[in-house]
């Protein structure tokens, strides 16, 4: 298991697009991530939602990877909401 | 000898168009779905090309179709996915006493699991009491599970009636449409049914292959875990054959939806000849049932000595839903609906086809009472 990254959790952050994978199987939330960050423009916020734990180290490496922004994680107690910021082109 | 196949419910045969359909996928076109290249791609436009087509059989978006192996998991996937997926919302659920084993057992176990599972009783007709779910349902029921048309008896529900009071409460619908789907028109706008089963093989397609439609914006926990298949809510390489040629299949369930009436003609001549045999019954609604069913009770006659005594005159019918006849002698569907254990053994299902001609009726006809009154006299139970 890769060291998980420091994650920032928030709350009540509204987002432009919202992006539904709670209970769809693994790679399902890297894969809607990526085509649904396609579609917005530079300064938008995507909210991913996902029970599944593992995005909790995936997303904020994708993030890392392509240079968007994590802005941050809330945790709903029965999944996550993710907001990334798109931040390049 | 003439053969007749009037077991319809049971499996129908598989139209030839579907095995050409079929036949690239399990010999050239061989390609895992999930590859990129032209072998995997070319099956993968096959299962969306099948997705297409699924989905206008009943009014759908292609992105509702899930697909599966069968009617049985996508019954299973509906009750336990939705029932999970909602658990927090509350652990009250709702099906009725007449549904198919997958959805009942389906129910069971959830009840294992601390669910509260409340089975409606139907009337006479096989009805699902409209007022009995009224009563039941609570601000804590989170789905309500109810055939479209019963396989036994032929008899359609009030689904959407009931969806509407499901839905003034909070509740998903479900509704198993197995033995409905290809003998009458589905529009699941129409019904508002939440989520909607289907199967392949009862519609002139292939064994092990159905589908659940799911209605958009929807979470449901999957039954098998993989990956990516099915937008990541129903594992396992895809049967992509199979698929293709359920597909196709819907296809020509649309397209023949307009012999529905050639068909009823059919049935209701069936019905008459046979009610013409002294203490023969029809069973499930006389009105209200799919237009290529007919059901009775034969009296003193075991429906699983009339099945097999037919079959020696070369005519196959149904005694009950196929995994129950072998096990119980008595259906469980006719018990609910109030017959006494004795008179419920006696069961016969007669389930039409496009391919049921009317010389197949007159030959049925021809040969049903000699059968009848040939087991009648060797009957314990027959006092004439």
């Amino acid at each position: 298991m890769p060291k998980q990254p420091e994650i920032k959790f928030v709350e009540g952050i509204v987002a432009d697009a919202v992006e539904d994978v709670v209970y769809r199987m693994c790679p399902m939330h890297l894969m809607r991530l990526e085509e649904r960050m396609k579609e917005l423009r530079k300064g938008q916020i995507l909210e991913l939602q996902t029970d599944y734990e593992g995005a909790l180290v995936d997303i904020p490496d994708w993030c890392r990877k392509t240079g968007n922004e994590l802005i941050g994680v809330e945790d709903t107690g029965e999944f996550f909401k993710f907001y990334i910021k798109k931040t390049v082109d | 000898m003439l053969r007749v196949y009037l077991d319809h419910m049971a499996t129908a045969p598989l139209d030839r168009e579907v095995l050409s359909a079929m036949l690239p996928f399990l010999e050239n076109r061989f390609g895992n779905p999930s590859r990129p290249y032209d072998l995997g791609s070319e099956a993968k436009q096959a299962i969306e090309r099948a997705r297409e087509s699924v989905a206008r059989l009943i009014n759908a978006s292609p992105g509702e179709i899930i697909f599966t192996s069968s009617g049985a998991e996508a019954n299973n996937l509906a009750v336990r996915g939705l029932a999970k997926a909602n658990a927090g919302r509350g652990m009250h659920l709702i099906t009725s006493e007449i549904e198919h084993h997958s959805t009942l057992n389906a129910f069971r176990s959830l009840q294992k699991e601390g669910y509260v599972v409340t089975f409606l009783p139907v009337n006479a007709y096989g009805e699902v009491s409209v007022e009995k779910l009224e009563s039941a349902i609570t601000d804590s029921t989170t789905l309500v599970s109810v055939m479209l048309a019963n396989y036994e008896v032929g008899t359609l529900q009030a689904v959407r009636e009931i969806a509407q009071i499901a839905h003034e409460r909070g509740a998903l619908v479900h509704t198993d449409a197995v033995a409905a789907a290809g003998n009458i028109e589905i529009d699941v706008k129409k019904l508002g049914v939440d989520a909607l089963s289907l199967s392949a093989h009862t519609m002139y397609g292939p064994k092990g292959a159905g589908a659940l439609y799911l209605r958009e914006g929807l979470r449901i926990v999957p039954l098998i875990y993989s990956g990516i298949q099915e937008e990541g809510r129903r594992g396992g390489t895809e049967n992509v054959a199979g698929i293709a040629g359920f597909g196709r299949a819907a296809e020509l369930a649309l397209k023949h939806l307009d012999k529905v009436e050639r068909i009823r003609w059919l049935r209701d001549k069936l019905i008459e000849g046979v009610l013409e045999v002294e203490k023969v019954e029809l069973t499930g609604h006389p009105e209200k049932r799919l237009p290529n069913h007919a059901s009775f009770i034969v009296e003193s006659v075991d429906g699983e000595a009339l099945m097999m005594a037919l079959s020696f005159e070369g005519i196959y019918i149904g005694n009950g839903t196929a995994c129950i006849s072998q096990v119980l002698r008595a259906s469980p569907i006719l018990l609910a609906m109030g017959y006494p254990a004795q008179r419920a053994q006696c069961s016969a299902i007669f389930t039409l086809g496009r391919e049921t001609s009317k010389r197949d009726i007159e030959y049925v006809l021809s040969k049903f009472p000699d059968v009848v009154g040939k087991l009648r006299r060797i009957s314990p139970l027959w006092n004439e």
